[in-house]
């Protein structure tokens, strides 16, 4: 019998698997990668999977895709154990855990309305990462909650 | 302190606000010495939003240290409204000037302004964001009337969006104060005030009641509550009404009660504390001047 991870990991020709992602937070994670199914990506993914060292996590594969350091900067912050899988001729290549950054750019919306980065100004949002939660480094607001809700289109 | 920006009084050292604070005292002492400092200067003056007493403030520092001032005038009559960036009108204007001074509705403006030009860039309120000039010359002004060591300071008002709040708040985090703020819930400090005073380990007590600490207080600071807070005239004069005070609030407090209010008021502080020795909102106003004085020496001085 094959491992959970095998199973679900060897499908894949060439790409990535981001594996171990929070319960639910798995359409996040699409949205991190701007996945929203009108490309050509193929993209499967598993939700509730049962995990010994999580009880339960969802998956995601992205064929043909790896991630932007920004993406993957991103993604620890909902997703704080996932691990990235980089798969070649179906087989792992590369397995990383995400690192939580000091600071993240270009990839969050400010949450307050009034921030100079929210405005048509040649400025990227800038955040710096605070143990929980956010802080955009030009306005000081802090964002705890639906971290995933402020993700930059 | 470093010739450079003033964005934030998050960035201020106590030695940089002593520094500007003793230039102060000197200049205020002896003015004339002053008057030919920076002959031929100018400020550059970026008004987003109307706020005539801090754009005055500036003018007359500038002009007392011999400088002038460029103005780009009211927004409407400005390419603002041409939809220019703030990033374009600032890189333009800096060309025009020595130093320049921004007022803008939006947090975090200033900021973002100061990463584009190399002249000094003052932030004179950027949103709900900060306001460190106004927090130097009320620095001044506790300095003067009561000492800033073991203070103990009552903020009351609209603490969550008032910009000179947060700017003291995180300045008096140099010294030995204890902060009390005075606010309805709905107006309590936000969470990154909160956030940056823990982390200093500051000394800090949340109220929604003045009176019983009142007879403690050193300094008490009045803000304006907003109506434009509120849903309706109703709850918002409901609401205001408890954080107003008059000579009867005053009747029990120590003699040496120091009142002071970034103004303008409306009805925050009745006219009949104005005749009291607690009263120092006006000289606390005039004190704009000789502090901006030694925050633009310091910065032009840099420059040179
Ligand atoms: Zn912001």
């Amino acid at each position: 019998m094959t491992s959970d991870r095998e199973l679900r990991v060897s499908k894949i020709q060439s790409g990535t698997v981001i594996d171990h992602i929070t319960s639910g937070q798995a359409l996040n994670v699409l949205a991190i990668l701007g996945i929203d199914g009108t490309d050509d990506e193929i993209v499967s993914i598993g939700m509730n999977v049962p995990s010994d060292r999580l009880g339960t996590k969802d998956i995601v594969k992205v064929e043909g895709r790896e991630l932007s350091q920004g993406e993957l900067d991103v993604l620890s912050l909902i997703a704080p154990v996932a691990t990235i899988n980089i798969i070649r001729d179906y087989g792992v290549v590369e397995k990383h855990r995400v690192d939580r950054p000091t600071e993240v750019t270009g990839v969050l919306q400010c949450s307050n309305h009034n921030c100079i980065t929210t405005e048509d100004e040649p400025v990227d949002s800038h955040f710096e990462v605070l143990d929980d939660g956010v802080r955009c480094v030009y306005c000081d607001t802090i964002v705890r909650e639906d971290l995933a809700a402020h993700i930059l289109a | 302190m470093r010739h450079d920006h003033v964005i934030s009084a998050k960035q201020l050292t106590r030695g940089d606000i002593e520094s500007v604070l003793d230039r102060a005292r000197d200049i205020a002492a002896d003015p004339s010495a002053y008057a030919s400092r920076h002959d031929g200067a100018l400020l550059g003056l970026l008004f987003f939003e109307p706020s005539t007493r801090t754009k005055m403030s500036f003018s007359a520092a500038i002009k007392r240290l011999g400088g002038g001032v460029v103005d780009m005038g009211p927004v409407d009559a400005s390419s603002v409204k041409k939809g220019e960036s703030l990033a374009d009108t600032v890189r333009v204007i800096e060309g025009y000037a020595d130093a320049l001074v921004l007022r803008h509705p939006s947090e975090g403006s200033a900021k973002m302004a100061a990463e584009y030009v190399d002249v000094p860039l003052i932030n004179a309120g950027d949103g709900a964001g900060q306001h460190p000039t106004q927090t130097l010359l009320d620095i001044y002004t506790i300095r003067e009337n009561a000492g800033l060591d073991d203070l103990s300071i009552g903020i009351m008002g609209d603490l969550k969006y008032g910009r000179t709040v947060h700017s003291l708040a995180h300045a008096l985090t140099n010294f030995e104060t204890t902060q009390h703020f005075v606010s309805p819930d709905t107006l309590a400090l936000p969470r990154s005030v909160r956030y940056d005073l823990h982390e200093e380990g500051a000394s800090v007590k949340e109220h929604t009641d003045l009176e019983h600490i009142l007879p403690d207080l050193d300094v008490l600071y009045v803000t304006r509550i907003q109506r434009e807070r509120f849903p309706d005239e109703s709850e918002y004069r409901a609401v205001a009404g408890q954080y107003q005070i008059d000579a009867g609030t005053l009747g029990a407090v120590a003699d040496d009660l120091v009142v002071m209010h970034p103004l303008p008021r409306v009805d925050e502080i009745a006219s009949d504390v104005d005749n009291t020795d607690h009263a120092r909102y006006f000289q606390q106003a005039h004190n704009g001047v000789p502090v901006r004085m030694a925050l633009l020496d310091q910065l032009l001085e840099g420059e040179q």
